[in-house]
């Protein structure tokens, strides 16, 4: 499946808790689509695909939204929690701190679709708990 | 080559512009190189093993055929000998002779091909490892391009349409905000329900006199009154 087919068949898409899904694709050197769940605050999650794997990003702060008094503690932090977070882990890309996971590309709708969920949820925790690190 | 050093490197150095490639594309190609070759190396492998594995059954099929051959002629010397053609049990001995010449030869060859066969096997092993390990690294470089390229494409696309990638805090006050209005909302609801089911059922208590039937007007004459007597 392509970016594409993979924007169309998640459009379609109504998980068993009754999240639907709007997606649009965003062109640039490698392609993304942009999925947000409606009806359920959160985060708009970043999907793009490798040769082997499918990677779903939520992009949570910048290096400068860190209180830099904090930030040794933050990332300690991080790196302490992120084993409990499930499906998701911390990484950085560029200055921005992301939450992101990985699948094989061989992994069916459903299993991207619950990752796509599990990290907006994942994030809104992430965010509120970490909320005293940042400026 | 330690891949993830290299990104290592890169990183430290600062080639962490969004959209850079981290290893330059040369280094790359050199990596789908080296997948080729081993690809290439390896289907070579099976081609052969196949065909030491054809040769390696083809003597062991002579070496049980040659056996039997023996077993058989050696029944015959036993025959001849049984009847006294002593001549004749010699000549038969020599041709079992001749048989155990030719069955020690296939047996070396067969034992030859079987060696063949575990080099090549373990040799292919060693291939599919290194296979396996040059395309993880390549997938190292291939992720980090391909992340850095998205984060490229997802901020142009936020720089030119507007729709700002939120800071955090705002992100978390939007959250908030819907959260409360949702819990607001909620809350209303509840209340209106309290408020109709608890309506609805003093009122029908009040028709059926039910309860405290009087209004407040009247309980507090009657407390007034009740007051007043007493003082008199």
């Amino acid at each position: 499946m392509n970016i594409q087919d993979y924007a169309i068949r998640i459009s379609q898409n109504r998980t068993r808790e009754g999240f639907t899904f709007d997606c649009q694709t965003i062109n640039g050197e490698v392609e993304v689509l942009q999925i947000e769940i409606n009806g359920m605050n959160g985060f708009p999650i970043f999907l793009t695909k490798t040769q082997n794997q499918i990677i779903c990003i939520v992009y949570l702060w910048s290096e400068d939204e860190v209180k830099s008094e904090k930030r040794t503690q933050m990332l300690e932090m991080m790196l302490d929690t992120s084993i409990s977070i499930p499906l998701s882990a911390y990484a950085r890309v560029g200055n921005r701190f992301v939450l992101y996971g990985a699948l094989s590309v061989n992994s069916n709708l459903d299993k991207v679709i619950e990752e796509v969920v599990t990290l907006n949820e994942n994030a809104i925790d992430v965010v509120t708990a970490m909320e005293d690190f940042l400026k | 080559m330690n891949i993830l050093k290299k990104i290592m490197t890169a990183i430290r150095g600062g080639t962490r512009e969004l959209g850079e490639s981290i290893v330059d594309s040369q280094g790359t190609r050199i990596f789908e190189q080296e997948i080729e070759d081993a690809q290439e190396s390896l289907k070579k492998a099976k081609h052969d093993l196949t065909q030491v594995m054809a040769k390696e059954m083809q003597a062991s099929r002579k070496v049980e055929s040659i056996s039997a051959e023996i077993e058989k002629n050696e029944g015959y010397v036993a025959d001849a000998l049984a009847k006294k053609e002593e001549s004749l049990a010699l000549e038969i001995a020599t041709k079992v002779a001749e048989l155990e010449q030719d069955k020690a030869l296939q047996v070396d060859a067969q034992q030859s091909y079987e060696k063949h066969i575990e080099k090549l096997k373990s040799m292919m092993e060693k291939a599919e490892r290194q296979l396996k390990d040059y395309e993880r690294q390549l997938t190292m470089v291939k992720t980090t391009e391909n992340v850095q390229k998205a984060t490229a494409a997802i901020t142009d696309n936020f720089g030119t349409t507007d729709s700002t990638l939120m800071s955090a805090k705002e992100s978390l006050d939007r959250i908030r905000k819907k959260q409360e209005d949702f819990d607001d909302r909620n809350l209303a609801a509840e209340q209106l329900d309290a408020e109709n089911s608890g309506k609805n059922l003093s009122d029908k208590m009040k028709q059926a006199g039910i309860g405290d039937t009087q209004s407040a007007a009247e309980a507090v004459l009657a407390r007034l009154k009740a007051k007043a007597k007493k003082k008199a």
